[in-house]
C-alpha cells in the first residue's frame, strides 16, 4: 500500500521456486507503475512455461501495489478456470489481492493490432483514392463557388441581407492591413528584376530597355502574383482559422439552427472584401515594385528617376497595367473561396485544422499560378 | 492532524482584472479523502482547481503540497509531483492526433521506463478500469461521445497511478447508469490505492454516494468543509438552497432509503 515504505528488496523482484508441483511466483518488494516494467519479461517466461492451472502466487513479500502490478500478476491468471480461486494465492497483503481481482474484472487483453499490408495493390489503392479525393475536391469547390454566387445575387437583389459591418472588417484585415508586407515584397521583387534587367541590357548596351523591363513585368505579372501571394498566405489562412474554430466549436451549426445563413454571415463579407481588395492591393504592389526598380536602375545604370520616368510614360503602355489589373479580382475571388470552403470542411478535431488551413494555402496558390499561365496564354493569343 | 493534510491552500487571492474571483481562501485536503468542490457557476472551482495545478497564476497566498511551496520546487521534484497527479479535465482535453490508446499511454511514455507491449496492455487495462471496451482503443477522440472521451480522459489521469486525482465534474454528460458506475468506481480505486481526489462535482448523487467531505465556494471563499450530514445543517443561505432544493431532496432521501 502506498504510504508503506518497508525495504523490501526491489531488485529482484520475480523469484520462482517449485511447491509440490505447483510454481510458486514471489512477488517481492514494490509492484508500481515505475517498476513492473522490470518485471515483464520474468512475468512472461512464467506464463510461457508453466500451466496457468499450476501458478500459485506469494504476496507476503509484495510491498506497495498499484494498477499497473495487480495488472501484470493477474496476468499469469488470466487463462485459468477459476482465477480467484483460493490455491492460487498464498501468503497476505492488505490490497493485493482485491486489486488484482478489481483489474481482471475491469479489463481484458487487448487484442494485437493487424498488420499493415504491403505490395502493389496498395500503392495502385493509394493512387487511386488521391485521384478520386483530387475529384471530388474540385467538384466540391465548384459547387462551394456556385453557392457563394447565389448568396451574392440573392443580396444584390435584397440588400438589406448583405452584411456591411462584416464587409468593411474583412477589407480592412484584407487589404489595408496587408498593404505595408505586399508592398515591401513588391518593392524588392521591382528591385531584383531591375538589376538582372541592368546586369545584361548594360552588357548588350541597352541599358535603358530596363524601364520597359521593369514597367512590363512589374505591372503585367510581379504586381498581382506578389499580392495574390500575399493574400493566400496571409489572408487566406486567417479564413480558414477562424472559419475552421468556429465549425469545430459548433458555432455554424448554432447559426444554421437559428435561421442564418453561413454563407451570408461568413462567406460573402469574405468574398467581397477580398475581391474589392486585390486590386488596390495590386495598384499599391505596382506603385512600389516600380519604384523599387527606378530607385535600381539609377544606382546600377545612368538613368536618374526623371528620365526613368519620361521613358516610362513614352514607352510603356496603358494596356500593361489594365492586363494586371484584370486579373487581381479574379485572384481575390480564388483566394476567399478556397480560404472559406477549407474553413467550412473543418471537422471535429484540432489535426483537420491545420489540415486544412494547410491544403488552403497550398491550393491557392496552385490555382493562382495555373489561372496566372493561363491568362498569360489567353492575352498572347489576343494580341495584348 | 497536520500530517494528514496533502494540500493546503492558504489566503489564495485570484482576479481576472478587477474581477475577483477568491479573497483569502483557505483549503485542506487531506490524504485519502475525497473531496467533493461545490458552488454556483462562476464561483472559481475550475479556477481553484487551475491554481493547485499550476495551470493559473493567482495574485495572493500559497499553496502547499506535501507541506512544499508549490511554486518553489525545482523542476525535477515538479517532474516528481506531475508523475503523482492525474487530472481529468471538464472536456475531457484528449491529445486530437493521437489514437485513444495513445493518448492513455502519453503519460507512461513520459514517465515511466517500460516495455512498449507492457505500456500498451497497461493502457488497455485502465480504459477497461474506465470502464470502456478494448475495441476503442484504435479509435480517434473526434469520433467518440462525450461520455466516453470522458471515460478515456480518466484513463489518462489514472495512467500513473497517482496520489491525487483531480476531477472536473466526472459526471457531467454520462448518462445515470454510467455515472453511478463512475462513482462506484472512483470509490473503489480511491479505497484500494489510496488515493486522494479532489472532485469538482454538480452532481448530487455523487456528493451523497462517494464524498468523504464536502467544500463549498461561496462569497469568493470557502464557505465551509464538512461530511455532507454535517453539511446540510449549515445555515449558510446558498447551502440551504443547495442541499434542501428538490434535486437535494430527492439525492438525500435516495441515501437514506
Amino acid at each position: 500500500m502506498r504510504g508503506q515504505t518497508e525495504s523490501l528488496p526491489t531488485s529482484t523482484g520475480v523469484v520462482l521456486r517449485d511447491q509440490s508441483g505447483k510454481t510458486v511466483v514471489e512477488a517481492h518488494g514494490d509492484w508500481t507503475v515505475e517498476t513492473v516494467g522490470r518485471f515483464d519479461a520474468a512475468i512472461r517466461n512464467v506464463e510461457a512455461s508453466v500451466e496457468p492451472e499450476n501458478i500459485v502466487i506469494d504476496l507476503d513479500h509484495l510491498g506497495r501495489i498499484d494498477t499497473a502490478g495487480a495488472y501484470l500478476l493477474g496476468r499469469t491468471m488470466r487463462r485459468c478456470g477459476v482465477p480467484d480461486a483460493d490455491f492460487h494465492y498464498i501468503g497476505h497483503h492488505p490490497v493485493a489481492r482485491r486489486l488484482i481481482e478489481e483489474v481482471r474484472r475491469r479489463s481484458q487483453i487487448c487484442p494485437p493490432e493487424q498488420p499493415a499490408g504491403f505490395g502493389i495493390g496498395k500503392a495502385l489503392a493509394r493512387i487511386g483514392s488521391g485521384l478520386e479525393a483530387a475529384y471530388v475536391e474540385t467538384v466540391d469547390t465548384l459547387g462551394f463557388f456556385g453557392q457563394t454566387l447565389t448568396t451574392g445575387m440573392r443580396a444584390l437583389v435584397k440588400p438589406s441581407s448583405f452584411r456591411l459591418t462584416s464587409t468593411i472588417w474583412a477589407m480592412e484585415e484584407v487589404g489595408v492591413n496587408a498593404m505595408p508586407i505586399v508592398a515591401v515584397l513588391s518593392f524588392f521583387i521591382g528591385a531584383v528584376v531591375a538589376y538582372m534587367g541592368a546586369t545584361l541590357l548594360t552588357s548588350l548596351g541597352l541599358s535603358v530597355f530596363s524601364v520597359e523591363l521593369v514597367g512590363v513585368s512589374v505591372l503585367r505579372e510581379f504586381g498581382v502574383l506578389i499580392t495574390a501571394i500575399m493574400l493566400a498566405g496571409r489572408s487566406d489562412s486567417a479564413f480558414t482559422a477562424s472559419i475552421g474554430a468556429m465549425k469545430m466549436q459548433q458555432e455554424i451549426d448554432a447559426m444554421r439552427v437559428l435561421g442564418l445563413d453561413p454563407f451570408e454571415v461568413l462567406v460573402l463579407p469574405r468574398v467581397v472584401a477580398c475581391v474589392l481588395m486585390a486590386p488596390l492591393l495590386t495598384f499599391a504592389a505596382m506603385i512600389s515594385g516600380i519604384f523599387g526598380g527606378m530607385l535600381v536602375t539609377w544606382s546600377a545604370t545612368d538613368i536618374s528617376p526623371a528620365m526613368f520616368i519620361a521613358r516610362f510614360h513614352a514607352e510603356v503602355d496603358w494596356t500593361h497595367f489594365w492586363v494586371g489589373m484584370s486579373k487581381a479580382p479574379i485572384f481575390g475571388l480564388i483566394i476567399a473561396i478556397i480560404g472559406c470552403r477549407q474553413g467550412m470542411k473543418v471537422g471535429g478535431d484540432v489535426e483537420s485544422l491545420g489540415r486544412r488551413v494547410t491544403a488552403s494555402v497550398v491550393q491557392s496558390i496552385f490555382i493562382v499560378i495555373v489561372v496566372e499561365a493561363l491568362f498569360a496564354m489567353m492575352y498572347m493569343e489576343l494580341d495584348i | 492532524m497536520t500530517a494528514d493534510i496533502l494540500i493546503s491552500v492558504r489566503g489564495l487571492h485570484t482576479a481576472f482584472g478587477k474581477h475577483v474571483i477568491h479573497d483569502g481562501l483557505d483549503l485542506d485536503i487531506r490524504r485519502g479523502e475525497i473531496l467533493g468542490l461545490v458552488g454556483g457557476s462562476g464561483t472559481g472551482k475550475t479556477v481553484l482547481m487551475n491554481a493547485i495545478l499550476g495551470l493559473q497564476k493567482y495574485d495572493g497566498g500559497e499553496i502547499l503540497f506535501d507541506g512544499k511551496h508549490i511554486d518553489k520546487l525545482n523542476s525535477a521534484e515538479r517532474h516528481r509531483l506531475e508523475s503523482r497527479w492525474g487530472v481529468l479535465f471538464q472536456n475531457g482535453a484528449l491529445f486530437t492526433s493521437l489514437t485513444v490508446l495513445e493518448n492513455v499511454m502519453a503519460p507512461l511514455r513520459e514517465h515511466v521506463d517500460m516495455p512498449l507491449a507492457l505500456m500498451e496492455e497497461i493502457a488497455g487495462m485502465k480504459l477497461g478500469l474506465a470502464g470502456l471496451d478494448p475495441s476503442v482503443a484504435d479509435r480517434f477522440p473526434s469520433e467518440l461521445s462525450g461520455g466516453m472521451r470522458k471515460r478515456v480522459a480518466l484513463a489518462r489521469a489514472l495512467a500513473l497511478d497517482p496520489d491525487i486525482l483531480f476531477l472536473d465534474e466526472p459526471t457531467a454528460g454520462l448518462d445515470p447508469i454510467g455515472a453511478n458506475a463512475f462513482d462506484a468506481l472512483i470509490l473503489e480505486l480511491s479505497r484500494a490505492l489510496d488515493l486522494t481526489v479532489l472532485m469538482i462535482t454538480h452532481d448530487l448523487d455523487s456528493l451523497f454516494a462517494i464524498c468523504d467531505r464536502i467544500a463549498v465556494l461561496a462569497d469568493k471563499r470557502v464557505a465551509a468543509v464538512a461530511p455532507v450530514e454535517a453539511l446540510m445543517r449549515n445555515p449558510h443561505p446558498w447551502i440551504q438552497e443547495y442541499f434542501h432544493g428538490p434535486r437535494g431532496r430527492t439525492a438525500a432521501g435516495g441515501k437514506g432509503s
